[in-house]
């Protein structure tokens, strides 16, 4: 589980996040939604280390993680998809993937795994990431990331830009690791997509959690949407 | 001696200049290439690189084949010991600014020429070649220790390559370079990395410093040229590119040599000068770099 607690951050004197409280349990998908710079990115990279909470707590099952130096967050099993997926552009799909592999030392067996999920990788192994399609950059920051064989997965509008096929590809991956206990926090746009997945709804709005529902039974035309999405 | 002779001797020359170019800017190209960082200080470590070979074949008994090879090792252990502390203490503490860290390099620049200075006074000092053999040409005899220069800065370029293309420390120090946020959100210890990087970088100057005092001498001005060609050859090969940047140290390596064994080493690097020039106006992300 993972869980923030009055998380303050910024960018320098720039303050972002305020208060900002958010529980994400095991098995569960949690979607994080609001509008253009409400601070979802500035949340997922303060949990990531990226950014220094100055105030507040982050706990993955308890143990603090806040204080921790950035490359030794991914290391207690925190994936991460960036938005604009931040792949490592030069380097090849094969080398990605390893280097996924490398932050919590997993070997042939995840790898192979994580390949099962996007056969599509696999035909692609020996291509630089920055050829590939829109839609397979995606897959591979979401295979990147589920190399660490992750607890928690953070992913930044992944299914930005793609068509309805991928969204859907996507979606299934993301319940199928549902279903093996992953917690997950998906930050999204889509309502459809938010319904199809979320067991939990968080809305950000000015850098806080404003109201957190849960998805079951939800509709389009709930309010929320309307007040903190504006859609 | 006719021409001909005479050509292949300024090419030889021309040789073992891009040999021991070629190891400086690499190291200089590595630094910007991964860490995005212009290291003035660069010429500072070859200098101390000589510097302390004087001083290690100085003190180390036994024939100088001797003294030269512990040279060869420690010169760039201490040196890169060096680089990583100044990264540490100084260029860490700046976050990488871009502008900060020239500034803070050249004020390292100074700090090793003057401790160069205080400790190792203002004269040239010779170093002996580890070995004397000349190879006799139909036409001329030519240092033996100059061609193993050559081959020796070539195995040191290929382990290079070969640790960038083929290890997995290449593939954390390529994968930092591209994205240093994202490396460290797969559990790359960025610091560390750039730390190493700027010790290799300083240890290849370091390297190239003692291949090349038998046939120099080490004085603590000696930093200089090293740095301006250096410059010159990962402007013109791209900065951060290494293929870029070995292709330029032969170029200008080789038109070095033989400009200055026909016309003269202040025409050479005229002649280099303008060359950058060229590149910086018509194709400033340098012959292989990629386009910004
Ligand atoms: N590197 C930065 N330096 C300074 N301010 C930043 C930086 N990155 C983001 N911000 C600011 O922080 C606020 C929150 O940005 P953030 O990227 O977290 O928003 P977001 O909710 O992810 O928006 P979007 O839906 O557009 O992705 C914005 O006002 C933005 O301008
Ligand atoms: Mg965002």
């Amino acid at each position: 589980m993972l869980q923030l607690q009055n998380v303050h951050a910024g960018y320098g004197n720039v303050q972002v996040l305020r208060a900002l409280s958010l529980t994400a349990k095991a098995g569960e998908v949690t979607c994080v939604m609001g509008r253009n710079g409400a601070g979802k990115s500035t949340m997922l990279r303060t949990i990531m280390g990226q950014i220094r909470a100055s105030a507040g707590s982050i706990t993955l099952n308890g143990t603090p993680i806040h204080g921790l130096p950035a490359h030794e967050v991914p290391r207690h099993g925190i994936g991460y998809v960036p938005q604009g997926r931040r792949l490592f552009s030069e380097l090849t799909v094969a080398q990605n993937i390893e280097i996924g592999l490398m932050t919590r030392k997993k070997g042939a067996a995840t790898r192979d795994h994580v390949l099962s999920l996007f056969p599509r990788l696999r035909e692609r192994l020996s291509q630089r990431a920055s050829t590939l399609s829109g839609g397979e950059q995606q897959m591979l920051a979401i295979a990147r990331a589920l190399c660490l064989e992750p607890a928690v997965l953070l992913l930044d509008e992944p299914t930005e830009g793609l068509q309805p096929s991928m969204i859907t590809l996507i979606r299934e991956t993301l319940l199928a690791l549902k279903s093996t206990g992953v917690a997950t926090v998906l930050v999204e746009q889509r309502v459809d997509a938010v319904l199809a997945m979320a067991d939990q709804i968080a809305f950000i709005t000015a850098g806080t959690v404003a109201e957190t529902i849960p998805a079951k039974g939800l509709s389009h035309t709930a309010s929320q949407f309307q007040k903190y999405v504006g859609i | 001696m006719d021409f001909g002779p005479y050509l292949l001797l300024a090419l030889m020359e021309g040789t073992v200049m891009a040999a021991v170019l070629a190891l400086t800017a690499v190291g200089l190209s590595l630094v910007f290439g991964v860490m995005r960082v212009v290291n003035v200080a660069h010429g500072e470590f070859l200098m101390l690189g000589a510097v302390l070979a004087w001083f290690v074949t100085h003190y180390v008994p036994g024939p100088p084949v001797v003294g030269f090879a512990v040279a060869l090792v420690v010169c760039p252990l201490i040196v890169g010991g060096i680089a990583a502390l100044s990264d540490t203490l100084i260029l860490k503490r700046l976050n990488y600014d871009p502008e900060a860290t020239i500034v803070a390099t050249i004020g390292l620049s100074y700090i090793f020429q003057q401790a160069a200075l205080s400790f190792y006074g203002p004269d040239a000092r010779p170093v002996e070649a580890p070995f004397n053999l000349r190879i006799q040409f139909p036409w001329f005899g030519y240092s033996g220790y100059k061609i193993a220069v050559v081959l020796a800065a070539i195995v040191i370029l290929l382990a290079i390559w070969l640790l960038m293309t083929r290890t997995r420390a290449g593939l954390i120090m390529r994968a930092t370079q591209l994205d240093r946020d994202t490396a460290r959100a797969f559990g790359i210890n960025v610091d560390r990395v750039y730390a190493a990087v700027f010790a290799l970088g300083a240890g290849l100057a370091a390297i190239a410093a003692v291949l090349i005092v038998p046939i120099q001498q080490a004085h603590y001005l000696m930093g200089h040229d090293p740095l301006l060609l250096s410059f010159i050859v990962v402007i013109i090969g791209g900065l951060g590119s290494l293929r870029g940047t070995l292709l330029a140290a032969v170029v200008i390596g080789l038109s070095d040599g033989v400009i200055s064994v026909f016309f003269s080493p202040t025409l050479a690097k005229i002649l280099a000068t303008l060359l950058v020039a060229m590149v910086l106006v018509f194709r400033p992300q340098g012959l292989f770099g990629a386009k910004p």
